[in-house]
């Protein structure tokens, strides 16, 4: 750093002035980023979707035999992949409402002046900072059906929530609101400290009761905001891997992730998981497209 | 009327205030306990009804560091009286320190810390670095078909990490990179890359162009402009998006389980896997996992000011 701006110092005298060109500056900046991710995501993309069309085993000695669409094919007509997803649409239902409406409720209980906001918020967000394997590992020990305080604390006796097959994936959606409602709550304060004063005012003026308020001024503008956090938090809980694999064994809570990393990494079908991994991307492509989208939309205002 | 109201919304607001107060408590709940269970003595972690009040200890934390066996037979007094006193707390568990010669053997947690700490600090360094280079390119210059190479950009961290994980991981293998620091530390680089430019081209665009144009009128060529005028300037910026890629890299997990096992473990995968079969002892992992916290703890108060826009990728600031 300090070597390259004393050979800047020594190009600074008028004569030399020009060194890179803008044009030169914009590509040595660009460039390597591009190449960089182009080599370590577009590249194994491309390697695994070669892989899609064969029966390769990364366990097996074997060399991949070419077997066309025969992995889409199974894996599309294959009721057991089709559960997962379902659980998967579950969880996201679960847990996606679950977040939005407790994220927004403490948003809308935030939204006032009160001595020490800026600790209590902040303290509020410190779940969805956490590592989500480390989470779910301590939510275990909340959940556990002798000792667990959730239980204590519910009066529920030894109700085991995540050896129990029905509970299980309410009980991973429970810790994943707990750690996302924080992230909805700091984009709804965001939201609601940008609603313009008067607009309140005016419709104390007219006498518009709490509800009418809430419904006709508040929601209105709020609403793209949230629309983000919901776009971006589904996305996420379509992707859930960490906490649903750490905290449950149960096959109720096998979203599609675990059944990839089961796929590929347990039974070493890579071929088969490599076509599923696509299904998968797809999907996800299309969330990212929509919410790309609603992101710039909402950048504009 | 109007007082009538007013007292009404005053009502409200202290209702509002006691509602903030009991979830706030609710959400700090759960850190609270695993944090207190961390100096609980090992007989009080998993009592019926919870034990709340007790005598703080650390003996989880000695146990945590070192490696330690269960006796099978009562621990001599004169070996009790000899040994140190935390090696006495050890033994007052029903367990004793492994030792190799004469010295006492380290557990596996002091390495995969230094491992996470290694491999967050280098991928966020370099990814940072790069992505403020990018972000300034996009900021500045004219790029054609701009908004598809960003979209293309943001895209990449959206990907699931299994999906990509799949074909990394025969490829690591082929190349000799599974379990080594430097093949986490790419993947770390590549999943915060994109993160790192969209959030500091948000930075850079607010610095005013005027700025280095008028370096470059005083002789300055564009490159001491950005490196002498802009990198200043984008200094907290800069700060607050390495604070981001180092959470996510010392969060990751789904990478670090499957391209590692030991030597280049991380501490998210290794601190579950403590749990193992049998009888868990709760306030060693619970020492773990409160050790592994404290740093996105203190490093969230540090970034609050800038979580919004670290969360919505630059879109939405202030």
């Amino acid at each position: 750093m300090t070597s390259l701006a004393t050979k800047m110092d020594s190009l600074a005298r008028p004569a030399q002035r020009s060194g890179l060109s803008d044009l030169g500056i914009r590509n040595l900046f660009i460039i390597p980023t591009v190449l960089f991710l182009i080599v370590f995501n577009i590249f194994p993309l491309i390697y695994s979707l070669g892989y899609s069309f064969t029966d390769f085993s990364a366990s097996a000695n074997a060399p991949a035999n070419f077997v066309g669409l025969r992995n889409y094919r199974e894996l599309l007509s294959d009721e057991k992949i089709w559960a997962n997803f379902a659980i998967t649409a579950k969880y996201v239902i679960i847990s996606v409402s679950g977040q939005m409406i407790v994220g927004f409720g403490l948003a809308l209980l935030l939204n006032r002046t009160f001595p020490m906001k800026g600790l209590v918020t902040t303290l509020l967000l410190l779940p969805m900072m956490m590592s989500a394997a480390v989470v779910g590992l301590f939510w275990k020990l909340l959940y556990d059906p002798s000792w667990g305080i959730i239980n204590y604390a519910l009066g529920l006796g030894d109700f085991a929530w995540l050896s129990n097959p029905d509970a299980a994936l309410f009980a991973i959606a429970i810790t994943d609101i707990w750690m996302w409602a924080p992230f909805v709550m700091l984009l709804s304060l965001a939201g609601l400290s940008a609603v313009p004063k008067y607009l309140y005012e005016a419709a104390a003026i007219d006498r518009a009761g709490a509800w009418y308020t809430f419904r006709r001024i508040t929601l209105p503008l709020v609403a793209p905001i949230l629309l983000i956090a919901l776009i971006f938090r589904t996305m996420e809980a379509f992707k859930t891997f960490d906490i649903a694999y750490i905290m449950s064994t149960q096959p109720t809570t096998e979203v599609i992730a675990i059944r990839l990393y089961k796929q590929a990494f347990q039974q070493w079908d890579t071929g088969k998981s490599c076509a599923l991994a696509y299904i998968v991307l797809i999907m996800v492509l299309a969330i990212t497209n929509i919410y790309v989208k609603y992101l710039n939309k909402v950048k504009e205002r | 009327m109007a007082a009538v109201k007013s007292s009404g919304r005053a009502a409200v607001n202290r209702l509002a205030v006691v509602g903030v107060i009991i979830a706030t408590l609710i959400f700090l709940a759960p850190i609270y306990w695993i944090a207190s269970t961390a100096f609980k003595p090992r007989a009080l972690a998993t009592t019926v009804p919870p034990t709340v009040l007790f005598q703080p200890e650390i003996t989880s934390f000695i146990k945590l560091f070192v490696k330690r066996v269960q006796m099978n037979k009562p621990v001599d007094p004169e070996a009790y009286a000899a040994a140190p006193w935390w090696e006495q707390r050890i033994m007052d568990n029903g367990e004793r320190v492994l030792r190799a010669g004469n010295s006492v053997q380290v557990s596996g947690y002091p390495s995969r810390f230094m491992n996470s700490l290694i491999i967050a600090i280098t991928s966020t360094v370099l990814a940072v670095g790069m992505g403020t280079f990018t972000a300034y390119g996009f900021s500045r210059f004219r790029v054609k078909g701009e908004a598809d190479l960003l979209f293309f950009i943001l895209s990449t961290r959206m990907l699931p990490p299994i999906v990509v994980a799949i074909p990394m991981f025969l490829m690591y293998r082929a190349v000799g990179l599974t379990d080594t620091h430097i093949g986490l530390i790419i993947l770390y680089i590549a999943f915060n890359l994109s993160f790192s430019v969209w959030l500091m081209k948000g930075f850079m665009d607010e610095i005013p162009k005027e700025y280095e144009e008028a370096a470059l009128v005083d002789g300055y060529t564009r490159m001491q402009a950005f490196f002498k005028i802009v990198l200043p300037e984008a200094a907290t910026g800069i700060a607050a998006t390495a604070v981001f890629c180092f959470i996510t890299a010392w969060n990751e997990y789904a990478f670090a389980l499957i391209m590692t096992n030991r030597r280049a473990q991380t501490a998210p995968p290794f601190i579950p896997s403590q749990l193992g079969s049998g009888l868990p002892d709760w306030t060693v992992i619970a020492a773990g996992t409160t050790l592994f916290l404290l740093p996105v703890a203190i490093f969230t108060f540090a970034l609050r000011g800038h979580l919004l826009r670290g969360v919505t990728f630059g879109a939405i600031r202030k």
